[in-house]
């Protein structure tokens, strides 16, 4: 029903909107006098703004009585969308419909004083008239102000620290246990063929760059790992640095079965940000998007316990790259 | 009358106030583009100030024990629980935040229009070109409070976006990675004090510094007054239009009026950003598919085209992967929105008067067809930014899609540049059988 009321209401006025009397003449050229002023006032007019002010009020008690009462923001949303649309119906049709029509004319203001400049520049001269060494004095000036300049900004420095061996420096080292995120050690027959699964170094921060890795398993056969990690990968159990070398994303996607949309007919890690794609048994090698670099990957031995253990470092930084990424 | 007498006799305002009720605003519907988007920054700061006084800048972690079910027992930040507080417990506090969120989506809508608006008219030509920079300007502006504003939440959407921003800052060629170290406090994800830092800049610095540029955008135009369309009585040298007091003036609280109203009904009946969907961030989580603001849709798009190639020299890293889509593409476009007022004064039209009157797209073919094309390029990428949208929803391959995208951004271009050209001519060619002159819309 008073959506009813709201859709008359809104009709009326925008027909009172389009109904303004249009300006007649349009044939004359740019010396034409297009002044003019019009009283278009009604009572029929007034009547309609009086009536959207109504509106207005009712939906803003509405959206006091909804605030005490409930916590349906659908509803809040119309009230408080309402009243300011009545708000807005009411100043439009008083705008268009009821306030003298008026087309005035201004002249603009003149921007240019070339018959000032003259005068502006010598009163800048005037300033330092009876000084004979400006142009040593204006230079040391300005090498002073460069100089606060950059002392004030040197404090900007503790913002952060170097970059430096970060990105190397990770807890993953020789032993170190991977543990889920419940810190329960990661057993490797809870890992089928095909699956996959975060770990992370036990002890350390899961939260830094470095710690976070994806576990997955294929089988060993199909391994094509580069020389000098052929046991890296123990019974197929290959671990790599979930965070990807383009732009920090976490690698959360694992293609096996499903290949879609871009792995390829292998199973790949892939990243969901920019859909970076990573060929699992090629030890990360890049097979889609745009990361330059494979994932890092943290070699891994099974102990007697059947327990997943770090065998060594990861193989590179961690994340992004950046000047020095190459350079170790 | 005695209050009129009050401030008179202690300002001696009368004057200024009669002739400031007697100012002339030409009248264009696209001239309320500009309005719009002030509409929408005075409802961001309105809104973000009753939200700043519930949300808590804090990365501090704790367990979420709120209303919201499948997340209570879960370990999340301050700043996502208090979020979590404003969206289930705070009474219109969801249809505040949606509101403000929506606000920000508008905000750029409103002002790329805008953009677009002064570019193919002209009305960026002498005197207006430092006034159009700082346009420009307010523009990457709004980008970046955008952009602050969603990393502050620590939902998982912001963690992910954060982490972008971090790498793209790495990339940048010799200083970057201590460039990203500095702006973000260490290694991101990790470093906490960019929570502090991202808040200062959202609530602070960045709405001061936008707030600044509109004051000084507003008081040039006043200083300069308005373009307008050639029409009836309409010259260089006079303003044609209808005056502050009361048309102008009614007209414009309507405006205000009814972008407030289609904010708050967007807030209320339109979800944005379901904060509890996405979860907390945490370093190892990543959210399929996931997609920022609109207005970072170019860039997602940029990143995503980029083959994964990087230049190096010996152990140098020359620029890392995300610089090109990331900085350089970005860079780009605002360099040359920058200089596009002076390189068509000194290559183009060479033209070094004053121009009050706006052209038609069509009067001028060649700007519009450099404009088209340039816009073109950029809807282009932004496209792509949603292949993988694309993909779910049509199955259509997204890697077929990525080489579509990687020749069209720059064929589609071209094609548009020679399109838009001809059509500027054709219309020209159909005008001058036509009426002399057409004057704008009363």
């Amino acid at each position: 029903m008073r959506a009813l009321v709201a859709a008359r209401v809104a009709w009326l006025a925008l027909v009172a909107l389009v109904r303004r009397p249009r300006r007649a003449a349009r044939a004359a050229g740019p010396a034409e006098d297009p002044r003019e002023r019009r009283i278009v006032a009604t009572p029929r007019r007034e009547r309609l703004v009086l009536a959207l002010l109504a509106g207005c009020v009712a939906c803003a008690a509405a959206f006091v009585v909804l605030f005490l009462t409930g916590d349906r923001v659908q509803l809040e949303g119309l009230a408080l969308g309402g009243s300011l649309a009545f708000l807005a119906a009411a100043l439009g049709v008083a705008a268009n419909a009821l306030v003298p029509q008026v087309t005035e004319v201004e002249p603009r203001p003149r921007l240019e004083h070339p018959e000032e400049h003259a005068g502006l520049t010598g009163e800048m001269v005037d300033g330092v008239e009876g000084i004979s060494r400006r142009r040593l004095l204006t230079a040391a000036g300005l090498g002073a102000g460069a100089a606060l300049g950059a002392a004030v900004v040197v404090p900007a420095a503790s913002l952060g620290p170097a970059v430096g061996d970060a990105p190397w420096e990770t807890p993953w080292g020789r032993g170190r246990l991977l543990v889920d995120e419940e810190d329960r050690p990661v057993v490797a027959d809870d890992l089928a063929p095909g699956g996959f699964l975060t770990a992370f170094p036990e002890g350390a921060d899961k939260r830094e760059l470095g710690s976070p890795v994806v576990v997955v398993r294929i089988s060993p056969e199909t391994l094509e790992l580069p020389p000098g990690r052929g046991d890296w990968a123990p019974e197929g159990f290959l671990a790599f640095s979930r965070i990807c070398t383009h732009a920090g994303c976490a690698v959360t996607l694992f293609r096996s079965p499903k290949y879609e949309p871009t792995a390829g007919h292998e199973p790949a890690l892939q990243c969901p940000c920019h859909y970076s794609t990573f060929a699992v048994r090629r030890a990360a090698e890049v097979t889609f998007g745009p990361a330059p670099r494979p994932l890092p990957q943290l070699p891994l031995v099974i102990d007697a316990e059947r327990r997943l253990r770090a065998n060594g470092p990861l193989s590179g930084p961690v994340g992004p790259s950046w000047w020095g990424v190459r350079g170790r | 009358m005695s209050s009129l007498r009050f401030v008179d006799e202690r300002l001696g305002a009368a004057p200024a106030a009669r002739k400031a009720l007697r100012y002339v605003f030409p009248d264009h519907w696209s001239f309320m583009l500009g309005e719009i988007a002030l509409y929408c920054f005075l409802f961001l700061v309105a809104t973000g100030t009753y939200l700043a006084l519930f949300f808590e800048p804090s990365l501090e972690r704790l367990t979420y024990t709120g209303s919201y079910l499948p997340l209570r027992g879960t370990e999340v930040s301050a700043a996502y629980d208090s979020v979590m507080g404003i969206s289930f417990e705070l009474p219109a506090g969801l249809l505040i935040r949606q509101a403000h969120h929506w606000a920000a989506d508008v905000f750029v809508v409103a002002i790329v229009l805008h953009l677009l608006r002064v570019f193919f008219t002209g009305a960026f030509r002498k005197p207006r070109e430092l006034n159009y920079m700082i346009g420009v300007t307010m523009l990457g502006l709004a980008l970046v409070e955008g952009y602050a504003g969603y990393s502050l939440v620590d939902d998982l959407l912001s963690g992910m976006g954060l982490a972008i921003g971090y790498s793209t800052a790495m990339s940048i060629p010799l200083f970057g990675g201590d460039l990203a170290y500095v702006v973000w406090g260490g290694e991101f994800p990790g470093a906490d004090s960019i929570q502090s830092r991202l808040y200062i800049g959202h609530v602070f610095l960045l709405p001061a510094a936008i707030a600044t540029l509109i004051a000084l955008h507003l008081a040039l135009i006043v200083r300069q007054r308005h373009t307008q369309f050639p029409g009836p009585g309409r010259a260089e040298d006079r303003d044609v239009g209808t005056p502050l007091w009361p048309g102008y003036a009614l007209r414009s609280l309507s405006l205000f009026a009814a972008v407030a109203a289609v904010l708050f009904l967007l807030g209320g009946l339109v979800q944005i950003n379901p904060i509890w969907q996405w979860g907390p961030y945490e370093i190892w989580r990543g959210e399929n598919g996931a997609q920022p603001d609109w207005y970072l849709g170019w860039l997602i798009g940029a990143l995503r085209l980029m083959p994964g190639w990087e230049p190096v020299a010996g152990d140098a890293t020359l620029a890392g992967n995300p610089f090109f889509g990331g900085v350089l593409f970005p860079v780009t476009i605002f360099a040359a929105l920058y200089l596009w007022p002076w390189l068509e004064q000194r290559l183009v039209t060479r033209d070094p008067r004053r121009h009050e009157l706006l052209d038609r797209p069509r009067d001028n073919p060649f700007r519009t067809a450099v404009g088209v094309g340039g816009f073109v390029w950029v809807v282009g990428v932004f496209t792509f930014g949603a292949a993988d949208r694309v993909l779910v929803s049509l199955g259509f391959s997204y890697a077929t899609q990525l080489w579509i995208a990687r020749v069209g951004v720059f064929l589609a271009p071209v094609v548009a540049f020679f399109a838009a050209y001809s059509a500027c001519r054709a219309l020209q060619g159909r005008r001058s059988v036509a009426a002399p002159h057409r004057g704008g819309p009363a």
